[in-house]
């Protein structure tokens, strides 16, 4: 199975590992997967109150080279997007852009899955409904 | 050093170039059929595969009447396995196995059930070895076979053979073993180890694709299976067609050169073999699979917790050829069959790669290895939340995953 190039930069080079203030209330943390699985990601934002622009994101992931590479991007569309337009990110939208291949699209409904739990947390933190989970 | 690096022996070995170099006139000048008895480009290929037979034979100890010749192991599984269960149909309808067995042996195995055989799959333990008492109970006087591997594909390890036989006997039941990973490897000797079948193929020591064989023992006892395959009656009528006269004269030098060059082979495979795990065991949280004393010399088969196989693989799959029992590599999604029967979880069994050394593998090559997979397993667990959360002291057991 051939990568594409998008997917090995990603892996080479990814954008924004690391790990953000999970005691924050601007700061809002998703872990999806699990070992079992054979991928774990940890996606977390940080949300300007005032704004509700996202200022910053972070990940960590355990998985294959698709799963990284879905993570990795996902916090680089995440950063400057206000958390509502966060919401509308699709999976098939990081499908398309890493031309995944059929038996790695749920790296990227993974990754979807990240990005509405670290929104998630942020809303309950600051005494907000979750948005409703729609897998 | 040329690249990419070959460390997947257990999959397959390229053809030794004496191999290749004697099938050659076989393709061409020398192209009959051995089973033409009345001209001469039939007798010198049928004189070709009685020599060819003479070399397999000679290499495990057998008699030359006794190999079988088919396409490959998986077929010789299948022979043995279906043949023996019609052929003694009237003795009982049992077989025990072994959970990791190749899957040649278990598919042919759930076949039989479909057809109302009573088939026992055995546990093995931490190592890959299935216990002789468990054996020893299992065998019922309706058991016609025991069907269970020379050595292990994904972790090595091998079997007591031996001891395994002298319960069979004892109890009256037939040994099969599946000696794809072990026949060339190591000695192997279907008399001293009491074999009364044996499958194995020529791909896996140095020859050619699309040949292996099937040990049948023609004395004490003297076994006999049903054709799986009709025609001509060739193979004492045991594996009718048109012999692979080419790939057996190449299988017959492979197994020559084994026999003549084991010893050596495996002293300088089994240095660097046991350099690439000591240097790989300095990482922190590497776990070796299987058993480390009962193992075939050239495999090493290694989990590194908090990352992923296939991840790991692809930090250097653009120079080093290796296997991994991460779901990722496979068309199912499951991990490993064979590292989950050992009782690794399946977070150890996402996180293993399996080092296949071979006959030409270089001390060279072996130093790359080390440094490409010491320095992609730490960049990955810089990347890995579970390495992150293991050295906050948090136990990922505690956690309460999402399974998706």
């Amino acid at each position: 199975m051939a990568y594409s190039d998008k997917v090995i930069d990603h892996y080479e080079n990814p954008k924004n590992v690391g790990t953000l203030d999970k005691s924050s209330n601007t700061v809002g943390t998703g872990l999806v997967g699990a070992p079992e699985c054979g991928d774990v990601m940890r996606l977390q934002i940080e949300v300007d109150p005032a704004t509700q622009v996202i200022t910053d994101a972070k990940f960590k992931t355990f998985g294959c080279g698709s799963a990284i590479a879905s993570s990795s991007l996902a916090t680089e569309w995440l950063k400057g997007k206000t958390v509502d337009q966060a919401l509308a990110i699709d999976n098939m939208d990081i499908v398309e852009e890493l031309a995944l291949p059929p038996v790695k699209i749920h790296c990227s409904v993974l990754a979807e899955d990240a990005i509405k739990a670290a929104i998630n947390d942020y809303r309950t933190k600051n005494g907000l409904e979750p948005i409703a989970d729609n897998h | 050093m040329k690249f990419p690096i070959y460390l997947d022996h257990n999959a397959t070995t390229p053809c030794d170039p004496r191999v290749v170099e004697t099938m050659i006139p076989y393709f061409t000048e020398k192209f009959g059929n051995a089973a033409s008895r009345n001209h001469s480009f039939g007798w010198v290929a049928e004189e070709a595969v009685d020599y060819a037979r003479e070399q397999i034979a000679t290499l495990i100890g057998a008699d030359p009447k006794e190999i079988i010749f088919t396409s490959g192991a998986t077929e010789a599984d299948n022979l043995a396995i279906k043949g023996v269960y019609e052929m003694y149909a009237q003795k009982g309808n049992h077989i025990i196995t072994a959970t990791t067995e190749h899957k040649a042996v278990l598919d042919a195995c759930h076949h039989l059930e479909q057809l109302g055989a009573q088939i026992t799959y055995l546990p093995v333990n931490a190592e890959g070895m299935i216990d002789l008492k468990q054996l020893e109970e299992a065998i019922t006087d309706k058991t016609i076979l025991v069907a269970i591997m020379y050595a292990n594909n994904e972790v090595g390890t091998i079997q007591p053979v031996r001891e395994i036989s002298e319960i069979c006997h004892r109890k009256g039941t037939l040994f099969f073993t599946d000696g794809t990973q072990a026949v060339g490897k190591i000695p192997v000797d279907v008399n001293k180890d009491g074999i009364d079948l044996m499958a194995f193929t020529a791909h896996k020591m140095y020859g050619p694709k699309g040949v292996g064989a099937l040990y049948v023992r023609r004395k004490n006892p003297r076994v006999k299976v049903t054709a799986q395959m009709d025609g001509g009656g060739h193979e004492r009528g045991m594996r009718s067609g048109t012999l692979n006269v080419t790939g057996i004269v190449g299988f017959g030098k492979a197994a020559e050169i084994c026999r003549l060059e084991m010893e050596s082979d495996n002293a300088r495979i089994i240095k660097m073999r046991d350099r690439l795990e000591t240097e790989l065991m300095k990482l922190d949280e590497a776990y070796v699979n299987g058993s480390r004393e009962h193992r075939l010399p050239q495999v090493c088969n290694i989990s590194f917790k908090f990352v992923e196989g296939e991840g790991l693989m692809m930090g250097f799959n653009k120079n080093i050829a290796l296997s991994s029992g991460s779901a990722c590599t496979s068309a199912s999604l499951e991990p490993s069959y064979v590292l989950k029967a050992l009782g690794l979880g399946d977070d150890l069994a996402h996180s293993s790669l399996r080092f296949g050394l071979g006959r030409y593998t270089t001390d060279e090559e072996i130093d790359f290895t080390i440094e490409a997979v010491s320095k992609t397993v730490t960049r990955l667990r810089e990347v890995s939340p579970l390495w992150e959360m293991f050295k906050e002291g948090i136990d990922l057991n505690t956690i309460k995953w999402e399974h998706h």
